[in-house]
């Protein structure tokens, strides 16, 4: 339906076009979106826990999981609120990495990112493995800011960014497909923004 | 791009019923779905704007209006001058046009008269929006729920649904209103002119018979981060809090 006397000069520049997923708009700011107030997670405080279930596999301390390969990831982000972000330059450990150092293979098709202040988001295991993941220790070189979900965040950069869970303390192999926070509350189960997978009511 | 939705389409086309200038940056447009909807306080639209050659762009807005089966939904657009959308809306929309809308959407920053009280408010600036909603809908079930506003604007005539937030001030009936004006001296006796801070949370919360049951925060970014950590200081725990943060 077209809009009556809408004519916007606003469109993305055709050779960026092609990387706008649909309903999206170029953002050049970061903007911040939450549930919830802004927890401040001292790195002394900080435990990052693979957990199968309730049973825990294993769990690292700040310093424990900073040790471990970290590697950089520049990629475009799309927020569910409809601005996309490109080239956003992150550092942080693989997923692939993380189950190596506990000595797993993922023991379940669906997983859980579980968060400091009880956000979590479900994400499909094979979303988070094989080079697609990271929880991101830094941005743009730095310390993420804890409005951005420092000290460590998820980075699942293919989905909408809602599922690169702020605050991130955990990842947890569920048997079934879980909703998490916002999935409860009538977001989309997987959220890929190039099928515009915004609500739970999108195919 | 140009063809109607088809009857799965999640998007609508509403007609713009009414159109009311709130403030000198903030317009009301009164939407009257094709398929008509009952929301929930606090709940927000997608509005989807196509251009001749297909283009679109797509914004989110909180709904102002009680939730009233049947009824026009209210938004409160503020105009951004680097905008795309709210320009359109501000200088080009028009009693009868139709827009495609999609909604409601939102579950998480909502409140029903059933989840009870007392609850807090605090919005900044067109951050208020989602929390009139809340509080016509108080009004509209006859709710005796306790609930306090703290309202940040930058001056008097910036104080959008001023006149009528005053008068359910004035009704003494468990709704109360604080406003804070960062630009300019607070006009009302026990108003505030200074940026939200915990002691003026305190002071909101002493006006309540009890502590807050659910905590509501929206605004931009900046007041949003400002305003929860004022309620954390005055000792307002973290897991009552809900936020909404508008755009940068």
């Amino acid at each position: 339906m077209v809009t009556r006397g809408f004519f916007s000069g606003r469109r993305p520049p055709s050779d960026t076009d092609a990387r706008i997923p649909p309903g999206q708009y170029l953002e050049q700011g970061f903007p911040v979106l939450s549930a919830g107030p802004t927890p401040r997670v001292r790195t002394e405080d900080w435990s990052f826990t693979l957990k199968q279930g309730p049973k825990p596999l294993k769990k690292w301390n700040w310093a424990e999981f900073n040790a471990l390969p970290q590697s950089k990831m520049t990629r475009d982000i799309h927020c569910v609120t409809a601005w996309t972000k490109f080239n956003t330059p992150w550092q942080g450990v693989m997923i692939d990495d993380i189950l190596a150092d506990a000595g797993i293979e993922p023991p379940t098709a669906y997983t859980l990112a579980l968060s400091f202040d009880g956000y979590s988001t479900n994400v499909p295991t094979k979303d988070l493995v094989t080079g697609k993941a990271m929880v991101a220790l830094l941005y743009e070189g730095k310390p993420i800011t804890a409005d951005h979900g420092g000290p460590a965040r998820l980075l699942v950069p293919h989905l909408y960014f809602w599922k690169s869970a702020k605050w991130v303390n955990g990842l947890q192999f569920t048997e079934r497909d879980e909703p998490g926070f916002w999935e409860l509350r009538g977001y989309h189960m997987y959220g890929d923004p190039w099928r515009e997978q915004r609500y739970s009511s999108d195919p | 791009m140009s063809s109607e939705p088809s009857p799965q389409s999640p998007w609508q086309a509403a007609t713009i019923a009414r159109i009311e200038k709130r403030t000198p940056r903030v317009t009301s447009f009164w939407f009257k779905p094709s398929r008509p909807f009952t929301h929930l306080a606090g709940q927000h639209v997608d509005i989807r704007l196509t251009a001749p050659d297909g283009y679109q762009a797509r914004r989110s807005y909180s709904i102002a209006s009680a939730p009233q089966a049947g009824a026009a939904v209210e938004l409160a657009i503020e105009r951004l001058d680097d905008g795309e959308v709210s320009p359109f809306f501000h200088d080009v929309a028009a009693v009868g046009d139709e827009i495609e809308l999609r909604g409601p959407l939102g579950g998480h920053f909502i409140w029903e008269d059933s989840d009870g009280g007392p609850i807090l408010l605090v919005g900044g600036g067109s951050g208020v929006v989602p929390l009139m909603a809340m509080v016509r809908h108080r009004t509209q079930r006859n709710a005796a729920v306790p609930v306090a506003l703290v309202f940040s604007a930058r001056v008097w005539d910036e104080v959008i649904f001023r006149d009528e937030l005053i008068g359910l001030d004035d009704r003494r009936d468990g709704f109360d209103l604080v406003l804070t004006l960062t630009r300019e001296p607070a006009r009302r006796p026990a108003d505030y002119s200074r940026r939200v801070d915990a002691h003026m949370m305190a002071q909101a919360i002493e006006r309540l018979p009890k502590a807050p049951r659910l905590a509501y925060v929206c605004g931009s970014n900046a007041f949003v981060s400002a305003a929860a950590q004022a309620l954390i200081d005055a000792d307002v725990p973290a897991g009552i809090i809900r936020t909404e943060r508008y755009g940068v």
